[in-house]
């Protein structure tokens, strides 16, 4: 580990440039846009591109999608490649990658990620592992899609996080779109990609709005899967996130920076491939780091994020140990107070981010 | 898509001497798909006129089955008003349901029973309290019938601390396992195979040369293709357990009725080799005789049956679904018009001379005044507070007389404010 002293040296010279760069890649926002139509869009478009592509699940044509997402495409492709399905996932799950296998690109909707768990088989073992055990033969092109994490009110077996389920597999692809912005890219480029790619939507999400760019909607906006976004600068704190807790994040950013505690916030956007050296660089930066993630913390992505820490140079650049925060280490209760206690609030965020700037790793 | 027939109730008194009269009721029209109009014919009361013998010809159709139910069913005034009770307090119940989550007091899914409620009272008048029961999330009547109460309900969909699982589980979760009721569960399919490892435990636990106490898995029609339910069957045939496979057919799965989900609609042959008996789920007399015999049958070590209730929901899905953009209105207001289940307990009350319009109305009234004062008890009821109730229940000690275990380290999102025990 450096010196304290180093670390800090070291940090003012990396300061300024980085800066910069964060100012040059900003661009106007124009429109306002639901995450729900953003995926909706998305999806849409890819169909148009590639006949290849297809969707199917539960509910996804005639009602429209159990969350509206698929609104209109059954209306525009029809059913051949807007298909309603019975409620067995394990089997149309199997299909779907069958159908893969034969380089049809399909799209597959769990009503919500809970659902998957029927499936969790064959896309464990039927689609991450097929690459590499047909030594390259036999490729999945295929996305997994659906709502994940916690809802309101729906208890223990309808409210829980699979992306440490998920992101634990060798084959998979698993991205975790926040905003509108990043449901657009992610969801194409998940399309676009020849390999099995699950996505993480969040239901609390889909009808929120958010400023998006001309750029975001061009027909070819694509968000490159294995890269993190910055969402915001900081210089005392990184607060690494995904999904519906970027937003929490930010949140706290701005309570935390009346107090004059800088965060640096940053947006996983992509679980599998995690991308390293953005988190790395950014704590080699700040010199603390904590992690917020709604599901269990044993094994969790900030179990992960704490490893990489400890097995990569960020190790010396920290000023105080890493600290998580998670989803309470129990099943989700149903009684609104309970649930809350049960997940990460903004008073959460800035205790642990308070804790963490006042603690210094002197070596 | 229903092929009903208007119920008509048509009361023939004979000329019988004052102790006994002889009467014939025609009723409960057809319950949609595959099963006749069914001539309800009440045959005769008791000198004291309070049993009647009602006819259930046409109630039922049966698959790969050497016997029937009867086509009669004996009942006295006393049992079918409490069915009458039972049912009417269920669709109060479900009906408070819907103004308290408008009302914005109750949260997440709630799916309602009304419409079916006959199908829950009928297998619980048919059951001995030894018999388990587990079901899909459209639990909250079930549990009603099985040792539950309206108060023990609502205070659960409203989270609150005397809630049936101290608001732990809200509408899809309630179970009582002192009455042999084991959920509320919300993954559709799910609880077929466990229901079949509670025929399984009824088979183990069974004296021999006795008949075994049953267990009733009930699901919906969409949760009738999960694969897990044809491994379930498999093995409940290959080893001869008490298991019935119930599917509450109320034609919809969610948005998605049953001839878009299905490949073949009856429901009951779904079993294979398995028998199988369809019963009008909207008559709570043929549910009742049908329970009897399919108990009768699977109890007596001849294997699992396949039982299909013929019933329908009057809400939505849940109450995010309005249910009227798969299925029109007429179709709901039909069934309401002329399946009713609870106008035709009604009607045969009063055609058996149980009970006339005045004092239906005198006993509907009190189950309201009963529920309005349940509601009121459970909205008293206390939040329960994160200390201890967030943590207890993660698991069960091995003995001794405290129920619960801590582990060691419960963490909390602020790792500071995490547990040690
Ligand atoms: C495995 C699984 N897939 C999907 C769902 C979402 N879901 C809940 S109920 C339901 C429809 C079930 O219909 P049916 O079995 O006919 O029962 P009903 O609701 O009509 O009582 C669906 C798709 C779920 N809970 N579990
Ligand atoms: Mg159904």
């Amino acid at each position: 580990m450096f010196s304290a002293g180093y670390r800090s040296i070291a940090r003012r010279c990396h300061a300024s440039s980085t800066l910069l760069q964060s100012q040059a890649k900003r661009t106007m926002a124009t429109t306002e846009m639901t995450v729900r139509d953003a995926i909706n869009s998305a999806i849409d478009e890819e169909m148009e591109r590639d006949e290849k592509v297809f969707i199917l699940g539960e509910e996804v044509a005639q009602y429209q999608g159990a969350y509206k997402v698929t609104k209109g495409l059954f209306q525009k492709y029809g059913s051949k490649r807007v298909i309603d399905t019975p409620i067995t996932e394990m089997g149309f799950t199997g299909m779907a990658i069958g159908a893969a296998y034969k380089d049809l690109r399909p799209i597959v909707e769990f009503m919500t990620w809970n659902f998957s768990m029927q499936a969790i088989d064959q896309i464990v073992n039927s689609a991450a592992k097929q690459y590499y055990m047909s030594a390259g033969d036999i490729a999945c092109p295929i996305v997994f899609r659906g709502p994940n994490g916690n809802a309101a009110g729906t208890s223990a077996q309808h409210s829980q996080c699979f992306a440490a389920w998920y992101s634990s597999v060798p084959g998979l692809k698993v991205v975790a779109p926040y905003n509108s912005e990043d449901a657009r890219g992610l969801t194409k480029a998940a399309i676009r990609d020849n390999n099995p790619v699950v996505i993480l939507e969040h239901e609390l999400m889909y009808g929120v709005s958010f400023p998006v760019s001309d750029e975001v909607l061009k027909s070819d906006f694509v968000i490159p899967i294995g890269k993190a976004k910055i969402e915001r600068e900081g210089t005392d704190v990184t607060i690494v996130t995904f999904s519906k807790m970027v937003g929490l994040a930010l949140e706290a950013a701005e309570v935390l920076s009346a107090s004059g505690t800088s965060c640096e916030v940053i947006n996983l956007r992509s679980i599998r491939p995690i991308d390293r050296d953005t988190i790395i660089n950014s704590v080699k930066k700040t010199g603390r780091i904590v992690s917020i993630e709604t599901g269990w913390p044993q094994c969790g992505i900030g179990s992960e994020i704490a490893a990489i820490m400890m097995e990569s140079d960020a190790f010396n650049w920290l000023d105080a140990p890493m600290e998580r925060i998670t989803g309470a280490d129990v099943p989700m209760p149903y009684a609104t107070d309970l649930e809350n206690a049960a997940l990460p609030q903004v008073e959460d965020v800035v205790a642990t981010v308070n804790r963490l700037t006042k603690r210094q790793l002197v070596a | 898509m229903f092929a009903t027939k208007a119920a008509s109730l048509l009361l023939r008194r004979s000329a019988a001497s004052a102790s006994s009269s002889m009467a014939a009721v025609r009723g409960a029209g057809s319950v949609g798909s595959g099963i006749a109009a069914n001539n309800l014919r009440f045959l005769s009361s008791s000198s004291t006129n309070s049993t009647a013998t009602f006819d259930l010809t046409g109630s039922f159709e049966t698959y790969n089955l050497e016997t029937s139910p009867n086509n009669t069913i004996d009942m006295t005034k006393e049992e079918l008003l409490s069915h009458f009770e039972l049912m009417y307090t269920m669709r109060r119940m479900e009906i408070t349901c819907d103004n308290e989550y408008k009302a914005r007091a109750i949260r997440g899914f709630c799916h309602l029973y009304d419409g079916q409620e006959a199908v829950a009272t009928g297998i619980n008048a048919a059951f001995e309290p030894e018999d388990s029961w587990i079901t899909s999330y459209r639990c909250h009547c079930t549990a009603l019938a099985r040792g539950g109460s309206v108060a023990s309900v609502l205070g659960e969909l409203f989270g609150n601390v005397d809630g049936q699982t101290k608001g732990k589980g809200g509408s899809m979760h309630f179970y009582n396992k002192a009455h042999n009721f084991y959920g509320g569960q919300g993954i559709v399919g799910a609880q077929v195979p466990v229901g079949l490892g509670l025929a399984f435990a009824n088979h183990y636990n069974a004296t021999p040369g006795k008949p075994m106490q049953v267990a009733i898995a009930c699901y919906g029609d969409g949760a009738a293709n999960q694969g897990q339910i044809w491994e379930s069957a498999n093995m409940a045939s290959l080893w001869n357990l008490p298991m019935i496979f119930c599917i509450e057919n109320n034609h919809y799965g969610m948005g998605t009725s049953m001839d878009r989900h299905s490949s073949h609609s009856d429901y009951y042959k779904m079993g294979n080799h398995i028998p199988g008996l369809r019963i009008d789920g909207m008559n709570v007399l043929a549910v009742k005789e049908g329970m009897r015999f399919v108990k009768e049958f699977v109890g007596g070590g001849n294997g699992p049956m396949y039982v299909e209730m013929m019933t329908y929901r009057y809400h939505g899905h849940s109450m995010s679904d309005p249910g009227t953009t798969y299925r029109n209105r007429e179709e709901i207001a039909l069934t309401r018009s002329t399946r009713d289940p609870l106008e035709f307990v009604k009607r045969t009350l009063i055609d058996a001379g149980f009970a006339d319009a005045e004092q239906i109305k005198e006993i509907e009234k009190n189950i309201r005044k009963d529920v309005a004062a349940q509601v009121m008890k459970a909205k008293a009821s206390p939040k329960p507070s994160i200390e201890p109730h967030l943590f207890e229940y993660v698991f069960t000690s091995n003995g001794g007389k405290e129920q619960n275990e801590f582990p060691p380290h419960i963490r909390m999102p602020d790792f500071q404010k995490s547990k040690y025990y």
